[in-house]
């Protein structure tokens, strides 16, 4: 049969809200647990640092209250953890030990839909968690600005380019343990030399350059836009993180069609 | 070619073959299953069933040969074939913490299916589990998570179902109730890819058997038809110490005759009493049996 009338299309939106379906099922049976995570670490890491440090080190950065700043700044650590990592080790036990993968792409869903809909998942998540230390901080003076509203937004963006990057790393690694590489080597560095605890610009001129290439430290320029005041700068902030999920979405479609169809 | 027209033949695999590195795992393999029938793809481990399973539904892409599944090329067309064919899997890969009615429901979305209420209703009949429905499948039985992927791979009631080792590691008692779920199936007309290494279950549910071994099809036809053409009529089963049993096979041999441990014993396919006066008094005489051909065609201990 050389044509078929009603052939599939790809990136199906009825394949993708299918996974996406099976991904809320099963985050209702665990959503008390992220829910409490995410509202208790921003707090923890707001109390050790914006109130240890700033009360007795800092006072402000750049004019703003230190403990505003790292409040914003921590946003983009509770987006990063909450897309890089339960992608990461969500994708490996799902493909290896649970096998749930056989059984989406046994269906007419095909690897490029899963990876779609499992990003998109995972980044809702993250974008939506992310606001969390934004709310803690109102507790602490920060003053609710319209901008703000574009921050779930945001944070979905740059966790759509993280979860790709989880799932890319799930489908290369061949043991769970690799990860560990990836955390110390990748992930703690982007999120350390982000901005989030101090400015960048303080730093030597070769980290300052690097840090332009790491799409934390962009969200995090966006997020203080949001909550200060945003420069033209931020457009171009926000495209580069268009384009950095975009390709590690590619990444993450190829490399585990290698993975998942033999 | 239009759709609604009745296939012929569902499946039709042509010189397929499919390599894992140095292992070739499907080796010029020809399978043609006929609509409505169900076929017993008969073989030990490691012979490549799964594998033959995994290029039907397009989670392996064949190194060469021609494919077609429900009048759709694989690998091109492999989605729009996904979407009427259904796959119960070898191993168990259920949502363990999701309730059996949100499994079902998940799947239902996944292909597509318009009536999704009425859909998981028709499986959790099917499956005998409407009063566990709100039960995470944790809580279920092994039975009872057997019968569930059963149901969920019938789903959007395919018009092709395959059937990995539907009973593999499971209780008698469990495996009889699959049985009978996979009885209805063929009842109802639907064609059917099953693959088993055990013999019984073969002989029990497949109009047609299919041995396969390293990669291919060695042997094909209804149980009967594959008994009559490669063990004969009768076999001899002689008892013994080893000693006496490596002589009678030598002398088995010398006739022509072939022959197999079978268990404490030695196994003489195709004997005949009168002619082959070697075989002791004493010998057990039965009629030669699916195992006797399996044995014999494959050289694996039948389970
Ligand atoms: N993904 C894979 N990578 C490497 N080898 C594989 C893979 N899948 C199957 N094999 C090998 O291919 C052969 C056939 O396996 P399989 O199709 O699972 O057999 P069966 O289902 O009949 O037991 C075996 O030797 C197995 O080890
Ligand atoms: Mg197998």
């Amino acid at each position: 049969m050389s044509k078929d009338p009603d052939r599939m299309r790809r990136l199906e939106p009825a394949a993708i809200a299918g996974v996406m379906s099976r991904e809320i099922a099963n985050f209702r049976t665990f959503w008390k647990a992220t829910a409490f995570s995410s509202l208790l670490e921003p707090t923890i890491y707001l109390l050790a640092f914006g109130l240890g440090l700033g009360t007795t080190i800092v006072t402000n950065v750049e004019g703003v209250d230190y403990i505003e700043f790292v409040g914003t700044g921590i946003v983009a650590t509770a987006v990063i953890f909450a897309s890089a990592l339960p992608s990461m080790f969500g994708t490996f036990i799902k493909y290896r030990f649970q096998r749930t993968y056989d059984a989406i792409l046994a269906a007419p869903v095909d690897v490029e839909e899963l990876v779609t809909a499992e990003v998109l998942w995972i980044a809702m998540r993250a974008g939506f968690f992310g606001c969390f230390p934004i709310l803690v901080c109102f507790f602490f003076g920060l003053s609710p600005t319209w901008g703000m509203l574009l921050i779930p937004f945001f944070g979905f963006v740059t966790a759509c380019g993280f979860a790709a990057f989880g799932m890319a790393v799930a489908g290369t690694v061949s043991k769970i343990d690799q990860f560990n590489y990836v955390t110390t080597v990748v992930i703690t560095p982007l999120f350390l030399v982000a901005g989030t605890f101090f400015p960048i610009n303080q730093l030597p001129e070769g980290f300052q350059i690097a840090a332009q290439f790491n799409p934390l430290y962009q969200l995090v320029e966006l997020v203080r836009g949001a909550a200060f005041g945003f420069e033209t700068v931020d457009i171009l902030r926000l495209l580069g993180l268009i384009v950095f999920s975009l390709v590690l979405w590619r990444i993450a479609i190829h490399q585990l069609t290698k993975r998942l169809i033999d | 070619m239009p759709l609604d027209l009745p296939l012929e033949c569902p499946i039709r695999l042509s010189n397929v073959f499919k390599s894992f590195g140095s292992i070739r795992a499907v080796d010029g393999l020809d399978l043609d299953v006929p609509a409505g029938s169900c076929l017993g793809l008969l073989g030990p481990n490691g012979a490549g069933k799964s594998t033959t399973m995994r290029l039907l539904t397009g989670q392996a892409i064949a190194d060469s040969g021609d494919l077609e599944v429900l009048g759709f090329e694989l690998p091109k067309q492999s989605k729009s074939a996904r979407a009427r064919m259904g796959l119960v899997p070898q191993l168990d890969n259920l949502d363990v913490d999701v309730s059996v009615e949100e499994n079902l429901k998940v799947s239902a979305r996944l292909y597509r299916v318009k009536d999704i209420p009425a859909a998981v209703d028709r499986a959790l009949d099917l499956a005998r589990l409407t009063d566990r429905r709100k039960d995470a499948v944790d809580e279920l039985s092994g039975g009872m998570r057997r019968r569930m992927l059963l149901a969920r791979g019938l789903i959007h009631d395919p018009d092709l179902i395959l059937l990995d080792e539907p009973t593999v590691g499971l209780d008698p008692q469990i495996r009889t109730q699959i049985w009978t779920l996979i009885d209805d199936l063929r009842s109802r007309g639907k064609t059917v890819l099953m693959s088993t290494h055990y013999i019984e279950e073969a002989e029990r549910l497949a109009d047609d058997i299919a041995v396969m071994a390293h990669g291919k099809i060695i042997a094909r036809g209804k149980p009967s038809d594959l008994v009559t053409e490669f063990a004969g009529e009768l076999t001899a089963e002689v008892y013994g110490p080893p000693d006496r049993l490596t002589e009678v096979r030598a002398l088995a041999d010398a006739e022509g005759l072939r022959s197999r441990p079978a268990g404490p014993a030695v196994a003489i396919v195709g004997a005949d009493r009168d002619r082959h006066t070697f075989i002791p008094p004493e010998a057990v005489w039965r009629a030669a049996s699916l195992e006797d051909v399996f044995v014999l065609l494959t050289g694996e201990e039948a389970e």
